[in-house]
């Protein structure tokens, strides 16, 4: 299925984990893997449990709220596909709940970046099955 | 018998040989390899005939399948062949470890170890990210959840830990650069360094342009091509061959947790070396501070400062000050990367780290060479943060 692009981004591949993590974003949700025997979060996606070596999963929401954990200012795009976007603040945003996610960081400036910062999520629509989790300061 | 048998002083470094470095070629990566394969087997004094153990620490990428070499060296009656994975530019070292048990345990005599890079004229680190079924957890991570971000070479992820250095410890823009410094101080002092002839001032890293903050241009390392490589003998035979023996008196490996992805380790500042460093130095018996230089992998400045506390040169979040005021150069306390290193002198997954302590220790370094150098340390990093270290004596 070909999926009409609405903003010019690398898209993740179709494996299933990865498909579903951001078709939840897609809906407005963030939710990111668990076990469904003991709780623990695995993220990002993996077969089995380290916790208690279960393969059951579960996908555990949460309330989209955190801190900065770090950042880098991508100045020099990745590939052709960013180029109008740089310089992007990607930080790694660290959830309330305790899982982590690699996101852009809107509504701050460079100089106001701090570690720790509290942050809230919001969703960016790549296209109808995809949206990009990013954050701004809550 | 023992529970282990220790590995110290089992094996020796008895040829190095290096292609040279350069920024596009028309050789591939197995004529690269072969010719640095020749250089180092008639630096030990060996015919190619008496190797019989080949082992590739970046498998087939790194010039060719084991077969590949034989084939073209003529290597007769090859006991023992094997490739590393997984732990990226850390495997050169890792490989002195294979060597050394494979020596110790008398399957062969005379292993070769050989690495070709085409960093300028092969595929670029991002399109190795971005390959479809490699099986590897790491680049399933990159690809899913950090490329979409933008985020996808070695100096945007990595620049994620540099950040973090610098608002948790207060490490500065100018201790990045001390680093970068110093490497291009020393590159001009190695007739195969592609940056000798081009000195940098503080001024002048300051000035480059940025590619991921908090790394501009000269935090990061060289795209070169070239080859390099080495032979390992046991000691008992190396003390009667062609140069004097350097030995491995510690080495060990080590990886940080979770290895797959950077953000959900519990610290992302706690890499592999943490935990390979403590072993490599126990099985030598020796302490940091006998070192009298350090070969750490420099893919970029930020790494660097994490290794160079990681083993245990300095304390964790101390790196920052460590190598000002010229530490970190020859002369100085603990010279580091007397060759250039990745920055300054070429991009060889750290072979030639190790190529440069055993010229070192030897005492070959020339204007460069490290006085009395008896001991001296070489760490390599990566696939996210894996480590190895190795401590040589002469
Ligand atoms: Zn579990």
């Amino acid at each position: 299925m070909t999926q009409q692009l609405l903003k010019n981004r690398r898209l993740p591949s179709d494996r299933p984990a990865t498909v579903t993590f951001y078709d939840y974003c897609s809906k407005g949700e963030l939710r990111f893997q668990a076990c469904a025997d003991c709780g623990e979060f695995r993220h990002p996606p993996r077969p089995m449990c380290p916790h208690c070596n279960s393969q059951n999963i579960e996908w555990k929401a949460v309330k989209g709220t955190g801190t900065l954990y770090t950042w880098t200012i991508v100045v020099q795009a990745l590939d052709k596909i960013l180029v109008d976007d740089v310089p992007i603040i990607v930080g790694i945003v660290e959830l309330d709940e305790g899982p982590r996610q690699a996101a852009w960081i809107l509504g701050v400036a460079e100089e106001d970046l701090r570690v720790g910062m509290k942050l809230k999520v919001s969703f960016e629509a790549v296209t109808d099955k995809v949206a990009l989790p990013q954050f701004s300061p809550a | 018998m023992a529970d282990s048998m220790s590995l110290r002083d089992r094996a020796c470094i008895v040829g190095i040989g290096e292609t040279e470095y350069v920024k596009g070629t028309p050789k591939s990566r197995l004529e690269l390899a072969l010719q640095a394969s020749m250089a180092a087997i008639q630096d030990a004094g060996l015919n190619p005939q008496e190797i019989d153990a080949v082992e590739l620490p970046n498998g087939s990428a790194g010039g060719g399948a084991a077969g590949d070499l034989a084939a073209n060296l003529g290597l007769g009656d090859v006991r023992f062949t094997t490739s590393l994975q997984e732990m990226g530019g850390a495997q050169c070292v890792a490989s002195l470890e294979v060597a050394a048990m494979v020596i110790a345990a008398g399957i062969a005599k005379h292993v070769l170890i050989p690495i070709a890079v085409q960093w300028a004229s092969g595929p670029s680190a991002r399109a190795f990210y971005e390959q479809q079924g490699t099986g590897l957890q790491s680049v399933e991570t990159i690809r899913d959840y950090y490329v979409p971000f933008g985020v996808g070479a070695p100096a945007q992820h990595y620049a994620w830990m540099a950040q973090r250095h610098m608002s948790i410890y207060g490490t500065t823009h100018e201790q990045l650069g001390a680093i970068a410094v110093a490497m291009r101080k020393h590159a001009q002092l190695h007739p195969k360094a592609l940056m000798r002839g081009k000195p940098m001032t503080m001024q002048d890293y300051l000035a480059a342009r940025w590619i991921s903050k908090p790394y501009r241009l000269f935090d990061c390392s060289l795209e070169n091509d070239g080859a390099a490589a080495l032979v390992v003998s046991s000691a008992e035979r190396a003390r009667d061959m062609k140069q004097k023996p350097v030995y491995l008196s510690g080495i060990a490996t080590g990886h940080p947790y979770p290895p797959q992805d950077i953000p959900n380790r519990p610290d992302i500042l706690t890499i592999g070396l943490d935990f390979a460093a403590p072993a490599a130095y126990a099985m030598s018996g020796l302490t940091p501070s006998d070192m009298d230089f350090a070969q750490i992998y420099d893919c970029f400045t930020g790494q660097t400062l994490l290794q160079i506390e990681s083993a245990g040169f300095c304390k964790k979040g101390e790196g920052g000050p460590f190598v000002e005021g010229g530490r970190i150069e020859l002369g100085g306390q603990l010279p580091v990367n007397t060759h250039g290193g990745l920055l300054s002198q070429a991009h060889v997954n750290g072979m030639n780290h190790i190529v440069e302590a055993v010229v070192q220790l030897r005492g070959d370094g020339g204007e460069r060479q490290v006085k009395d150098a008896e001991f001296g340390a070489v760490s390599g990093w990566g696939g996210h943060a894996h480590g190895a270290l190795a401590i040589l004596r002469r």
